[in-house]
């Protein structure tokens, strides 16, 4: 197959639009040769509430244009205000479907600069919620990107394992969406008596649907010729665009937060890089598809491993009131998108200085998506923005 | 590893301060006039290709504002964080969107929250998260979020309670 034939929206942009000396399209929309097209904030191929403000020529876009906002609550402003404590309900909220990232971050952030110890069970704990984050953050997504090109239905199923894993995440935390769960100095609770039980059938199940969900859309004709070669991603952009996570790893990239700088217990696991190198929208998608099989194997190992006895919370006096001395610290963790990173400024007060979110998203969603825009077609817009799976309160925090 | 980069550093620029948090992430302080050089050598010398963030932090009682570049290098699996200091009152930078494309999303964001200028930075003044926003940037520190609330949303009149059995007879028979 030629370039041509595998890369087919990499056509020849000499014609329309004219690129201007300072590299900018030149785009005249009174020549009637190109219309404007918003798409979103909502629309069933927006992840979530963002907006994309299309030129198009014929049905090729020729600029793209990311809008966000349209969810900015100032997390960072808000944490500035409140005691270090008191930011725990407000960090699970930056990123929706994986609250468990920010939480570990933000904690973490918290013992490097204040030398608090983290029990044993307590980090194993700790690694258990965030690869269920993992895994039901995968199981939404599945749900997104085949939605986002018409496979309702899988869909659905996949969104009906994500509850069997939030069962669980309500059986361990008591909330199914915000947990709250992890605090300077360990976990809140204790794994309650039977769960590895319940979490091995729940895992047994998914695994049953995962089977079906491979047969009816990995293995699907209309899926591949919709996303194989579209949606590329040069390798040489990896650094540049700041692009982590599978998307990097779809891109040849071979580097896993979870691997590279091991933290909480993923030292002790036993797991390999996912990585694959056609970097369309279908490697990008089979290449979460195996990362989450590899999750569901990462929840039994924690399990098996996990000591049944132990602290899962060190006792630390006077949390409420807690100061930090002056300093700053960089955490990152690897959360289903890729790096995501906490940088906290202490001045040595009861409340933060500063705290930065770094998402894998902010890069993604504009930088990255704006260049990857032009020359697609309107139809692939959506799917290739489910492809970088970007969630835009990471953008506008 | 990280020792003999800033040594290097340290014949070149003068470092202003040098903290180590751990063994693979140290923050340097640098002069605004030299940072962007010092990021571009971190890049290209020293293999600090991934550019991780860039944020500002206000020190309003101090007149000045810190901002933050984050580096790491995947090979050496370290992160170099890159501090500058700048005034307030005349808050610009160097742009560094010339070394990663990225870059210039961070500088936008710092611009409208912050009101930080980089001149020379693509679409610098396009609305990024805020739109049509005027007056003070909403991420300084003597930004006054209450009296902002205050003025921009309707304050809602609290809850009443009444009697069930009175209001449905004042609502169904207001005349008897």
């Amino acid at each position: 197959m030629s370039k041509k034939e595998f890369f087919p929206m990499d056509g020849d942009r000499t014609k329309y639009p004219e690129i201007k000396s300072d590299g900018t399209a030149d785009i005249d929309l009174s020549s009637h040769k190109y219309i404007k097209l918003w798409h979103g904030p909502n629309h069933p191929g927006i992840t979530g509430n963002m907006a994309v403000e299309l030129t198009l020529c014929g049905d090729e876009v020729v600029e793209g244009i990311t809008h966000v906002g349209y969810l900015h609550r100032g997390f960072e402003k808000l944490m500035e205000r409140r005691k270090y404590i008191q930011n725990f309900p407000l960090v699970c909220r930056i990123a929706v479907p994986e609250p468990d990232y920010n939480e570990y971050n933000y904690a973490t952030c918290i013992e490097n600069l204040t030398g608090i110890d983290v029990p044993e069970k307590g980090m194993w704990l700790r690694t258990l919620t965030l690869e269920m984050a993992r895994l039901q953050g995968f199981l939404m997504w599945i749900g997104g990107m085949a939605g986002a090109i018409g496979f309702g239905t899988v869909g659905q199923w996949a969104n009906y394992c994500r509850d069997l894993v939030l069962d669980r995440f309500e059986e361990l935390t008591g909330g199914r969406i915000y947990h709250i769960y992890i605090l300077p100095g360990g976990v809140r609770n204790d794994i309650p008596e039977g769960f590895k039980d319940r979490m091995e059938k729940n895992l047994r199940e998914i695994e049953g649907f995962m089977k079906d969900i491979r047969r009816a859309f990995f293995d699907n004709y209309v899926f591949k010729k919709r996303s194989v070669g579209v949606g590329y991603i040069d390798p040489a952009w990896v650094f540049d665009y700041g692009i982590v996570g599978p998307n990097a790893r779809a891109a040849g990239f071979k580097h896993d937060i979870r691997k590279n700088y091991p933290y909480a217990k993923y030292a002790e696991l036993d797991f390999e890089i996912t990585t694959a190198k056609d970097s369309d929208i279908y490697t990008r998608a089979f290449l979460r598809f195996e990362e989450l099989l590899k999750d569901i194997d990462l929840i039994r190992q924690i399990l098996d491993k996990m000591p049944e006895k132990g602290d899962h919370i060190s006792k630390v006096s006077n949390m409420m009131n807690l100061k930090i001395p002056a300093g700053e610290t960089y955490v990152r963790s690897e959360c289903t998108r890729g790096e995501y990173g906490y940088y906290l400024v202490a001045d040595g007060s009861e409340y933060p200085r500063r705290v930065n979110v770094r998402g894998p998203s902010y890069t993604h969603g504009v930088a990255l998506l704006e260049k990857m825009l032009v020359n697609v077609n309107i139809a692939d817009v959506a799917q290739l923005m489910v492809s970088l799976h970007t969630y835009p309160p990471e953008i506008e925090r | 590893m990280l020792e003999n980069i800033i040594s290097e550093l340290e014949k070149q620029f003068q470092l202003e301060a040098v903290d180590h948090n751990s063994s693979d992430l140290v923050f340097l302080t640098i002069d605004r006039d030299h940072a962007v050089m010092a990021i571009d050598l971190l890049k290209w010398k020293f293999g600090y290709k991934h550019f991780v963030l860039l944020t500002a932090v206000d020190f309003l009682e101090e007149g000045k504002f810190q901002l933050t570049y984050i580096l790491n290098n995947p090979d050496t699996k370290t992160d170099i964080g890159v501090r500058v200091r700048i005034d307030r009152e005349d808050a610009n930078m160097v742009s560094a969107h010339h070394l990663w494309p990225t870059v210039a999303t961070y500088q936008r964001e710092l611009k409208e929250m912050f009101g930080i200028d980089f001149p020379g930075s693509p679409r610098l003044n396009d609305p990024f998260i805020l739109e049509g926003w005027e007056g003070t940037p909403p991420y300084r520190r003597d930004f006054d979020t209450k009296a902002f609330a205050a003025s921009f949303y309707h304050q809602r009149e609290g809850r009443t309670t009444n009697d069930p059995a009175t209001y449905m007879k004042e609502k169904l028979y207001p005349n008897e």
